[in-house]
Order: structure tokens, then C-alpha cells, then sequence
């Protein structure tokens, strides 16, 4: 069958806009095999000058690791929170379980810049301004609407019957969460640790405002580096952090097909 | 009485999350507040300062200017995304729709970055333009509107794109099809009977793009220079250059109704429980 003018806006459209979507995240990678000092496209050789520079820079390897760590930290406790919580509503299932739903999706909805201004006054008084504690509990809050979203999604999907069953056989309210709810609902707990590890690892206004010196992340880094605007060694850092996604992605979708 | 345990033990659930979240999220946001209101004075003072501000007027007026225009690039954009997504079937669906998900995965920063070094003085692009002999002096791509609303775009895209692919996937092709047989050419039958049924998704779409544009920082302070002072960013600098700490959170108590305005007007129009609480 002939493909009429309008197919072929649309499928041309779609593989262009995508091209515009993936294309620009991929010139970092010859920027980051530049021979110069500068940023720019190689002039004369590819090397792996700003690759070497990063993996020998303490402060660049100090920074990432502070960012894995911090982020894994976040992820756990907000998914062991925001899970609770979500469970919780679910089972509720009232006027008040939705207001608190509300609430707990209102770090999606705030402007990044007001909620930072807010840590930042409490978190004076609190004596946690550059520290990593400080800097855990900014990103659990603001990665519970994503985990309490991500939950709540794989429990529409849940047979209200089958934790009733439960119950009825004589299991405890925590018996039946931990041994039937939570299984079955595993994906969308595994895949609320991921969104709030990304969460708090790419998270960078909230960092600006309360971190000194004291506590470096990966995004700082790659901030401080930009308004620089010298070093090269971010393009290697962006491409490796594009490479990982990549992979990632790939790996994902092998999976589910 | 076991209903009263029951319900109690459902709530010790809900509890911790709720009460970190009351304690340390919306009472420090609320704290704003009661700054923009009591420092340096008590009073209207701030507010006055920033009505009577022309320099205020303006950075409001490129925000919703950036806003919207950022809203409309990304509907059309990605409108045609999810619609050959949804509509044609093939090999190659996955793969697009992988694609469009990537990008959500890379942080921003690393995307305004991308952008920087394409868009910049002696940028990728620029230096294409000039080797080709197209151009003589370099374009002038980025530290304005332009440059702003292209990373605005690339980075709010996957926000448009899959509500309306959700919305587009629930669309039966059995009344296009109808009104094909009953003689509709393929763009009168998209027009009037597929086009009004994805308004939910569209909706949707404009909705979360529109308010995350609002209060973007990163990208506008990126690619602006200084030069497309968006209302985050000029907060920040009255903050951290001037230490304005009234002026600056009334700048924010001003941002957060204007979000919360927009939301309320899109209640009208937008399923907002399936726009920000149930969505997939």
C-alpha cells in the first residue's frame, strides 16, 4: 500500500524530532576525545587525555563517589518510606489517604529554587548546612513523590481480595505487607529505588544552597566546571554518564523483549 | 473495636513519610513565607519593592513568555512522536519509544551542557555554519530567548510526549475507521474525530511542561548568560549577590501562587489527579 503524504509527515516527523531528542546528548562524546585543552572537536588526534585526567583527579573521584554513595543512601531510605506510605493509602483508600498523597507529591510542583531557598533557612537552624546528613534528608524528600507515586502505580494493579485473604487466614497487618503485598508489587518498588537514586544523583540546585565546601557531588562538579568553562573533563564525565544510561537502556529493553 | 486497630495500624504506615515530609518540607517552604512577609520589616514591604520593580515585570514576563513558548514547541513536537508511536506499528516502535525515554535518564546538567557546546560562540554549530562558508561572524545561538527555548524544549519533551502516549494508546482506530469508510479523507478523519480525542493527553502534557518551565533554573541560567533572567534565577541573584533575603522570597511566594494559579485554571481543563498523581 502506498504511504500517503500524511504517513509520511507524521513517520519522517517522529524519526526527526527523535533525532533532535537523542543526537544533541551524543556531541559530548567527540568533545570529550579532544586533543586540545580547550572545549572543542579534536584538531588534529583523538585522546584520552581528559578520560585519564578525570580517573587521576581526587576531587573529580571524590565527588562521584560521594554522589553513588549519597544516592544509594537516598534511595533506600525513600523507598523504604515512601513504600510504607503508599501501602498504607492503599489500604486506607479515604478522603484523608488522598490529601496526604497530595502532600507528599508537592516537592514535584514547587519550583526548584523556592524549596532550596526553604532547606536552607531551616537547615541553618538545624545545624546541617554542608553536611551529608543534610544533604540526605533534601534528597529523601524530594525523591518520596516519585517512589510513593511509582508504588501506588503497581498497587491499582493489586487484587484487594489477595491481602484479605491474608488477613483472614490470621496474618498481622505487617505479616501480610511484608510477605504478601510487597512481592507482588516488587517492579514498581525496584523501579521507585531507581527514579529516586537518579533523583538524587543528578539533583543540583537543592545542593548549591546547602553545601559548602565540605560536601562536593558529581553535579556540583559538573556546575562549578561549566561556569568555568575551561576543562574538557566534563565532556569525558558526561560521556561516561551517557555511556552508563545507554547501557542501561539497552540492557532494560533486552530484558523485557 | 477492630476496625479502629486496623485503621490505626494503616496509618502508622502512612505516618513516617507524611510527618518528615510536613516537618522538614512544607514547614521550611511556608518559612519562605514569613520571611518575604517580616524581613527586614513587617509588613507589605517586599511586595511593594517588587510590584514597583520594572526589572521584576520583566523577568515575569520572560518567564511566561519562555514558559509558553517552551509549552507550545513541545505539544507540536511531541505530538507527532507519540502519534506515529501510537498509530503506525512496527519493528521499530520499541526502539522509539526507548529513544524518547533516554533522555529523561541524563541529567540535565549534562543536557544544557550538550547545548552549550553546540550553541556557543565557537560552538559545534557555528563552526559548521562557518566551514560550509555560509556564515562570516558567528550567530549569536545561545545567551538569549533562542537558545534558552531549544534546551528548554529538548530537556521538557519526554514530558509531553508520554501523557499523550498514554492517552493515544486508549484510543480504539475503530471511529478513524469509520468515518474512513464513510468517505472522510485520512486528514478530515484525524481533524474532527481522532485530534478532539487526544485533547486529555495534550492537555496533560501542556499542563506538566508549562509548570515545570515555570520554575526551571538550571537550563535558563545556563544558556541565558545572565541575559534571560527567569524568574529563578533572579531570586537566586538577589539572594546570593545582594544577600535580599525579603525581596527574594517574596519573588518566590509570587512564583509559588503563580504555579499554584495555573494549576487551579487547569482543574477546569485537566484531569489533575491522573495528570500528577496516578500517572505511569
Amino acid at each position: 500500500m502506498a504511504r500517503s503524504t500524511f504517513q509520511i509527515f507524521f513517520q519522517t516527523g517522529a524519526w526527526l524530532i527523535i533525532a533532535f531528542l537523542v543526537l544533541p546528548i551524543l556531541v559530548v562524546i567527540p568533545i570529550s576525545l579532544t586533543d586540545t585543552s580547550y572545549i572543542g572537536l579534536p584538531k588534529e588526534a583523538l585522546s584520552l587525555q581528559h578520560y585519564a585526567n578525570y580517573f587521576s583527579d581526587g576531587d573529580w573521584l571524590g565527588a562521584t563517589w560521594t554522589s553513588i554513595w549519597v544516592g544509594l543512601v537516598v534511595a533506600s531510605c525513600a523507598t523504604v518510606l515512601g513504600t510504607a506510605f503508599a501501602i498504607g493509602c492503599w489500604f486506607l483508600s479515604d478522603r484523608a489517604a488522598m490529601v496526604a498523597r497530595w502532600v507528599l507529591i508537592t516537592p514535584i510542583l514547587v519550583p526548584p529554587v523556592v524549596q532550596a531557598l526553604g532547606f536552607y533557612r531551616f537547615w541553618v537552624v538545624l545545624g546541617l548546612i554542608d553536611t551529608h546528613f543534610g544533604v540526605i534528608l533534601a534528597h529523601t524528600l524530594l525523591a518520596l513523590p516519585y517512589v510513593s507515586i511509582s508504588v501506588f502505580a503497581s498497587l491499582t494493579n493489586l487484587d484487594r481480595n489477595i491481602p484479605r485473604a491474608a488477613r483472614s487466614l490470621g496474618a498481622s497487618v505487617l505479616q501480610t505487607v511484608r510477605a504478601v503485598i510487597v512481592p507482588a508489587i516488587k517492579p514498581g518498588i525496584l523501579s521507585g529505588f531507581i527514579f529516586a537514586f537518579i533523583v538524587s544523583f543528578d539533583e543540583i540546585v537543592g545542593v548549591l544552597f546547602i553545601t559548602v565546601r565540605r560536601v562536593q557531588t558529581l553535579p556540583k562538579m559538573i556546575w562549578e566546571g561549566i561556569q568555568d568553562n575551561i576543562d574538557p573533563t566534563i565532556a569525558a564525565v558526561a560521556t561516561l554518564l551517557v555511556l552508563l544510561t545507554l547501557l542501561a537502556t539497552l540492557f532494560g529493553a533486552l530484558r523485557r523483549s | 473495636m477492630p476496625r479502629v486497630t486496623e485503621k490505626f495500624s494503616y496509618w502508622m504506615l502512612v505516618l513516617p513519610a507524611l510527618a518528615i515530609m510536613v516537618i522538614f518540607y512544607i514547614v521550611p517552604v511556608l518559612g519562605i513565607w514569613k520571611i518575604a512577609f517580616t524581613e527586614p520589616v513587617t509588613g507589605f514591604g517586599n511586595f511593594e519593592k517588587m510590584a514597583a520593580s520594572s526589572a521584576v515585570q520583566t523577568s515575569f514576563i520572560i518567564t511566561f513568555r519562555v514558559a509558553a513558548v517552551t509549552t507550545v514547541g513541545c505539544l507540536l513536537l511531541g505530538y507527532i512522536v507519540a502519534y506515529a508511536i501510537s498509530n503506525y506499528a512496527s519493528r521499530l516502535t520499541p526502539l522509539m519509544v526507548a529513544l524518547v525515554i533516554l533522555p529523561f535518564w541524563v541529567s540535565v546538567l549534562i543536557r544544557s551542557f550538550s547545548w552549550i557546546v553546540l550553541l556557543g560562540r565557537s560552538g559545534i554549530v557555528n563552526d559548521a555554519l562557518r566551514d560550509a562558508g555560509l556564515i562570516e561572524a558567528p550567530l549569536k545561538l545561545m545567551h538569549n530567548e533562542f537558545g534558552v527555548v531549544i534546551a528548554m524544549i529538548h530537556v521538557m519533551l519526554p514530558f509531553a510526549v508520554l501523557p499523550m502516549l498514554t492517552n493515544m494508546r486508549g484510543i480504539s482506530g475503530a471511529y478513524v475507521q469509520a468515518a474512513r469508510s464513510l468517505g472522510a479523507s485520512e486528514w478530515y478523519a484525524f481533524r474532527n474525530v481522532y485530534f478532539p480525542q487526544t485533547m486529555p493527553g495534550v492537555m496533560s502534557g501542556a499542563l506538566l511542561v508549562f509548570v515545570l518551565s515555570l520554575g526551571f533554573y538550571v537550563t535558563p541560567a545556563l544558556l541565558g548568560g545572565g541575559r534571560v533572567l527567569m524568574i529563578s534565577e533572579y531570586i537566586t541573584y538577589q539572594i546570593q549577590e545582594f544577600l535580599n533575603w525579603g525581596l527574594g522570597s517574596a519573588l518566590s511566594v509570587a512564583l509559588l501562587v503563580a504555579t499554584a494559579l495555573v494549576l487551579l485554571v487547569a482543574a477546569r481543563f485537566v484531569n489533575l489527579r491522573a495528570t500528577l498523581l496516578d500517572r505511569k
